[in-house]
């Protein structure tokens, strides 16, 4: 589903009478109303690159007065406090750290199961529930991210922090589990979970679409060495759609990084100046939260500023993923065709 | 693999659960949908939402109407006209802007709007933010929709002499339009449950507001957010009431959207 996902396998690919669109310019009269329509879409094409232009450039520029003023490193402190516009102290060592600890235990749930779900839907499911199977998962995507948060926060972690709870007394010698001092449980490790269920759709959405793909040549092939159900979908549906993986995953760890409201609900926020640990039992703050934690208080420039930097750190950080999902779909396509 | 799938039905069944057991019965109530919450406190019961199912819908359709026009033209753009260079980045800052996270969209507007131009928090600066999420979907859905219409369909309409902006109104796009509907839909269906970009641009208020250029507009989401810290019962059941009546309003556009696609899907 590309409504899901954003993104289509189909691409680039021949029309299903294996032929591209028709040519663009040797179709066109050269009349006005060709003349007329055909600039309205090159226009409407080049404000979508202005407009992504415009993003970058003024996040960039209403963030560089505020880095500059910044009287600690920015990439490298752990400091925030923009209350003084005359003595900027701020820093994103640790939303960085919680934003990429919360998506990757999002993604290390969410990509094993995403994947097993979209093999049941292609492989392992009967005709008839495979269609409704993939509908119930799409129907994940369509709760919102606020209704996440508070079914996550009132619902998702009362249940789930007895178990937490024992992981830390049985595990915490080991810094990655060590007791941070977090009550009610929620944690980087519970939000973590319910952005793996966010993007479970994602990750199932694309992978099906790839799954499906495979050419029944290679499945029939394989089963008819003698191959089991099992043995098929490793030697031939896996390999043939593990670009597709790839590039789900990292749609889906987009999605996760930059995902606000839920965060911002079940995390709990740390005080300013507690002790750094490694533990994913601690609480903190994403970019993303960070910033709607404060967005009522946008008052000063300057203070305006270190968020408006924070979040042209995020946005850098979605670009790269994003290309590089895509440039993985891109590759995908040219072995394809 | 059952058990994958099982597994991921879970969350689902219970967050559906959660919501309608906990909010339903407010919405059984028949002045959920006729009042607002005007003068209403935490600790009083009663009061609707209607004010914020308008602010949503208001601002949906105000998104739909800016999205729609530039998501259909562009698609159009790359699939009957665009070849070479400038098609490639066309496509490539499509995929950037289904990327970009919505609150990077909403500081965006914030930025824009209130830093730069110095104007007030207003629904429109909402929309403007949605408009950044809605286009892509928009885009990515026609196109695809586009690229099902047979040549055969193009071919004939340019043997009869036809131009070719002809050809694409009056064959092109009719023979996708239940398509692009569905992409409307699905489009709409996830601005509407946003609520990153309502936090920086959108307060809440509680009483009704239709007025997208002054004034706070309430929204289903932040209505959600207002109260979601309170402790006092009423508070709490209106809090999933509210995410309930959200819930319903997606759920209601994404199944519109899979009927059409069904009805009307371009026959091969």
């Amino acid at each position: 589903m590309s409504s899901v996902t954003g993104v289509s396998i189909a691409d680039e690919l021949p029309g299903p009478d294996r032929r591209h669109t028709l040519g663009g310019d040797g179709a066109g009269t050269g009349r006005l109303g060709d003349r007329l329509f055909g600039g309205a879409a090159k226009g409407a094409g080049i404000f979508v690159i202005g407009l992504v232009s415009l993003v970058g450039a003024f996040l960039l520029w209403q963030a560089l007065p505020a880095i500059a003023d910044d009287k600690v490193n920015f990439l490298t402190s752990r400091e925030w406090s923009v209350d003084n516009a005359s003595n900027l102290r701020f820093g994103i060592l640790e939303l960085l750290w919680t934003t990429i600890a919360v998506s990757t235990i999002g993604m290390l749930i969410a990509v094993p199961v995403g994947v097993a779900v979209a093999l049941f839907i292609t492989q392992y499911a009967p005709t008839w529930l495979s269609r409704p199977a993939a509908n119930l998962v799409d129907l994940l995507a369509a709760v919102p991210s606020i209704v996440y948060g508070i079914w996550g926060l009132k619902t998702f972690v009362p249940v789930f922090d007895p178990v937490q709870s024992f992981l830390k007394d049985t595990l915490g010698w080991f810094p990655l589990f060590s007791d941070a001092g977090i009550s009610g449980g929620s944690t980087i490790l519970m939000v973590g979970i319910v952005l793996a269920i966010m993007v479970l759709p994602i990750v199932t959405a694309l992978s099906r679409e790839v799954f499906a793909q495979t050419p029944v040549t290679h499945t029939e092939g394989a089963l008819a060495l003698g191959a089991t159900k099992w043995e098929m979908i490793r030697v031939a549906v896996l390999p043939f759609g593990k670009a597709g993986v790839i590039s789900a995953a990292m749609l889906a760890l987009g999605r996760a990084l930059g995902e606000t409201i839920a965060v911002t609900i079940i995390l709990s926020t740390l005080a300013a100046g507690s002790d750094w640990t490694w533990s994913v039992f601690n609480g903190g703050e994403t970019f993303a939260s960070r910033i709607a934690n404060n967005a009522g208080e946008f008052d000063s420039p300057a203070k305006t500023g270190a968020f408006i930097a924070a979040g042209l750190v995020l946005f850098v950080l979605t670009f790269v993923v994003n290309a590089i999902a895509r440039i993985v779909i891109e590759r995908r396509k040219a072995f394809i065709e | 693999m059952w058990g994958a799938f099982l597994l991921a039905l879970v969350p689902l069944l219970w967050i559906l659960w959660t919501v309608v057991s906990k909010g339903g019965h407010l919405l059984l109530d028949s002045q959920w949908w006729t009042n607002s919450q005007k003068g209403i406190t935490a600790r009083r019961e009663g009061g609707g939402a209607i004010h914020a199912i308008q602010g949503t819908l208001i601002q949906g359709l105000t998104t739909a109407v800016i999205s729609v026009p530039i998501g259909v033209m562009t698609a159009i753009y790359l699939v009957e006209y665009g070849r070479g260079r400038l098609a490639k980045a066309v496509s490539f800052m499509v995929d950037i802007l289904t990327g970009v996270p919505s609150i990077v969209a909403g500081l965006f507007i914030y930025a824009l709007w209130v830093t730069t131009f110095g104007f007030q928090r207003v629904g429109f600066a909402v929309c403007l933010a949605l408009v950044l999420l809605m286009v892509p979907v928009v885009v990515r859905s026609t196109e695809e929709m586009l690229k099902l219409v047979p040549n055969e369909l193009r071919e004939a309409a340019y043997a009869l002499g036809v131009p070719k902006w002809k050809t694409i109104v009056k064959v092109v796009l009719p023979t996708a339009f239940s398509g692009i509907i569905t992409g409307v839909l699905l489009g709409l269906a996830r601005v509407m449950g946003e609520t990153a970009p309502l936090l920086i641009l959108g307060p809440y208020s509680k009483s009704i507001a239709t007025d997208l250029f002054s004034g706070l507009m309430p929204t289903l989401p932040t209505m959600i957010n207002q109260d979601r810290t309170e402790s006092l019962q009423p508070a709490v059941d209106r809090v999933w009431a509210a995410a309930l009546t959200l819930i319903l309003l997606i759920l209601l556009l994404n199944l519109a959207g899979r009927v059409i696609a069904r009805l009307g899907s371009v026959k091969k």
